[in-house]
């Protein structure tokens, strides 16, 4: 029924060219140069790159919120101008509403955009991510575990195609965080949702991912692509095995390269 | 313990009002609070029955507990009619100048160049006493009810303005975003994002204004015209009727603490996500 996430013949994000500028006080600021890459349906991408380097901006670009200033993101074949429902998004820190029990947490995209809530589907992800039974809490009455699985919740809530996430877990204990880590791969093996994936930490990187994308410093370009060919569900058994050590090692490699690259140009650039 | 009394609730952000009162208590605590202060209440009363009795200290100069209580139940039909006259002026004043003050915070907030152009002169108002423009109120508008909600109005609605701004201007991009991503108009955003997230100073504002507003409605009272509790006070003591003072008195303070309880559960109940 779904298709095999191997199939990487139709590209359902592709990122051609990309490049954004900010305007800053001190002129302007080169966050994303020439980036080019393409995310296939079903597909789990990681992007990993030194701090700095535009992943955010990257992310923000393909959600259409805040635009690119060169090239372009499409979504099957549609450049991105705004935002789209067909996307979700999960954000660093859950950013639920403060002022809403879980519940009306997980309605709110409904709300926004007037379609009916599809109770079950609710019901199914509540469950699925053990959240069931606290819907009256609020925000401050959940952990930050807690909280983060009521933002993927919502992100999924409706039913979109890409899920984008930004370092969803990069502040949660490291328990949690793999806690967290089986919960994506358990809702990818069901839903099969394309996911593009932020993180600074290569392990999450590999065990969520069917490719992980090294990027440069700033201004971020894609430095190297490494493909995961490893079974799923990744066990610890799979993770401990020499070929994600070997991998781990290839992607340390590149970034620390991708830094020193983008120092000797800061030198001699000025 | 009393500093880790005092510091829970606190915002990060040092903020002047803080939603602290709005805190969510245990049950338990709050109810032994009344008591105690119940108690309290029923100790002071007391004693200064005792004492001003002991003393034999005359009614006009300081009457009693019981003298107060029973002009408060004799009297209370002359003064009925007084507290509604009391109650329009407040609530009209009020209704009027809370919603223009709302609305302008709402809309002032969204241009930061007519808020910064605006700003001073709504802390003009928010300082001057708007009890002094009373008697040159009355002069336009004579002794009726006019001029009064008028001043009401100008006295809650700067108040109201200026802690609902600060409200709106708290923006948090990041949950702008989140509604945007999902299409959100502006007038959506504005309805689930920047007036739920506005809310608390909101009401702390309302809370400020109405309490202004009814001190400026006795204050105008006083000035001039024939009814109204302020005219009661200064009819009262002209007449060296005491207890009726003191009764007028207490109705006035009981008015005021329920403007406190309404906001305060009103808090309860819609901002306690906060603090
Ligand atoms: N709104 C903005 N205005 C100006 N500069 C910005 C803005 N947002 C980001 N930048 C700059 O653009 C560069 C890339 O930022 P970005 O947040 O995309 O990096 P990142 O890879 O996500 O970093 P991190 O790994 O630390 O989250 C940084 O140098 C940052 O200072
Ligand atoms: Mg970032």
């Amino acid at each position: 029924m779904t298709p095999d996430p191997k199939t990487r013949a139709t590209a359902k994000i592709r990122v051609n060219a990309a490049g954004k500028s900010y305007s800053t006080e001190e002129g302007a600021l080169d966050a994303l140069e020439d980036c080019t890459f393409e995310i296939a349906a079903n597909e789990v991408v990681s992007i990993v790159g030194p701090s700095g380097c535009g992943k955010t901006t990257l992310l923000w670009a393909m959600t259409g919120l805040h635009p690119l200033t060169a090239g372009e993101i499409t979504l099957d074949g549609v450049p991105i101008t705004g935002p789209h429902p067909d996307i979700g998004i999960v954000f660093q820190d859950a950013n639920l509403l403060p002022w809403r029990n879980l519940d009306a947490n997980i309605r709110f995209p409904f709300e926004i955009t007037r379609s009916r809530p599809d109770e079950a589907w609710i019901r199914h992800l509540l469950e699925r991510v053990g959240l069931g039974g606290f819907e009256k809490r609020m925000p401050r009455e959940l952990s930050g575990g807690m909280q983060q699985r009521a933002s993927i919740v919502r992100a999924l809530a409706l039913k979109p195609s890409v899920l984008l996430m930004d370092e969803p877990f990069g502040a949660l204990d490291t328990f949690t965080r793999e806690d967290m880590n089986r919960l994506v791969e358990e809702i990818w093996m069901e839903t099969h949702t394309t996911i593009a994936f932020i993180t600074h930490s290569i392990e999450e990187a590999i065990l969520l991912s069917d490719r992980v994308i090294v990027m440069t410093g700033r201004p971020g370009r894609v430095m190297n692509i490494h493909d995961v060919p490893l079974p799923r569900p990744r066990d610890a058994e799979v993770m401990a095995s020499r070929a994600v050590f070997d991998l781990t090692n290839a992607i340390k490699a590149d970034i620390v390269s991708g830094q020193v690259a983008h120092r000797a140009q800061n030198g001699n650039g000025g | 313990m009393a500093s880790s009394r005092k510091t829970r609730g606190r915002g990060p952000d040092g903020q002047l009002a803080n939603m602290s009162a709005f805190a969510a208590r245990s049950g338990r605590s709050t109810q032994t609070e009344v008591v105690v202060i119940v108690s309290v209440a029923f100790v002071i009363i007391a004693l200064a029955e005792l004492l001003l009795r002991a003393m034999e200290v005359p009614h006009y100069v300081l009457p009693p507990p019981s003298a107060i209580g029973a002009a408060f139940l004799t009297d209370f039909p002359h003064i009925l009619p007084h507290l509604g006259h009391t109650l329009v002026e407040l609530l009209g004043g009020f209704a009027i100048g809370a919603s223009v003050g709302l609305i302008l915070a709402a809309v002032i907030t969204q241009f930061p160049f007519v808020e910064k152009i605006i700003t001073p002169y709504i802390l003009l108002l928010v300082t001057t006493p708007m009890l002094a423009l009373v008697p040159l109120l009355i002069l336009y508008f004579g002794f009726g009810y006019t001029p009064r909600i008028i001043a009401v109005a100008l006295a809650s609605g700067p108040m109201v303005m200026i802690n609902s701004a600060t409200g709106f201007r708290r923006v948090d991009s990041a949950k702008i975003d989140l509604a945007r991503s999902y299409g959100a108009t502006t007038l959506q955003i504005f309805w689930k994002i920047r007036a739920p997230m506005a809310l608390p100073m909101i009401l702390v504002g309302l809370m400020i204004g109405a309490i202004f507003g009814l001190l400026t409605a006795v204050g105008a009272e006083m000035v001039g015209g024939g009814f109204g509790l302020g005219n009661r006070l200064t009819t009262y003591s002209s007449m060296i009727q005491m207890p009726q003072f003191f009764a007028v008195i207490i109705i006035l303070s009981v008015l005021g603490t329920l403007i406190y309880v309404i906001f305060f559960l009103i808090g309860k109940k819609w901002a306690s996500w906060e603090a």
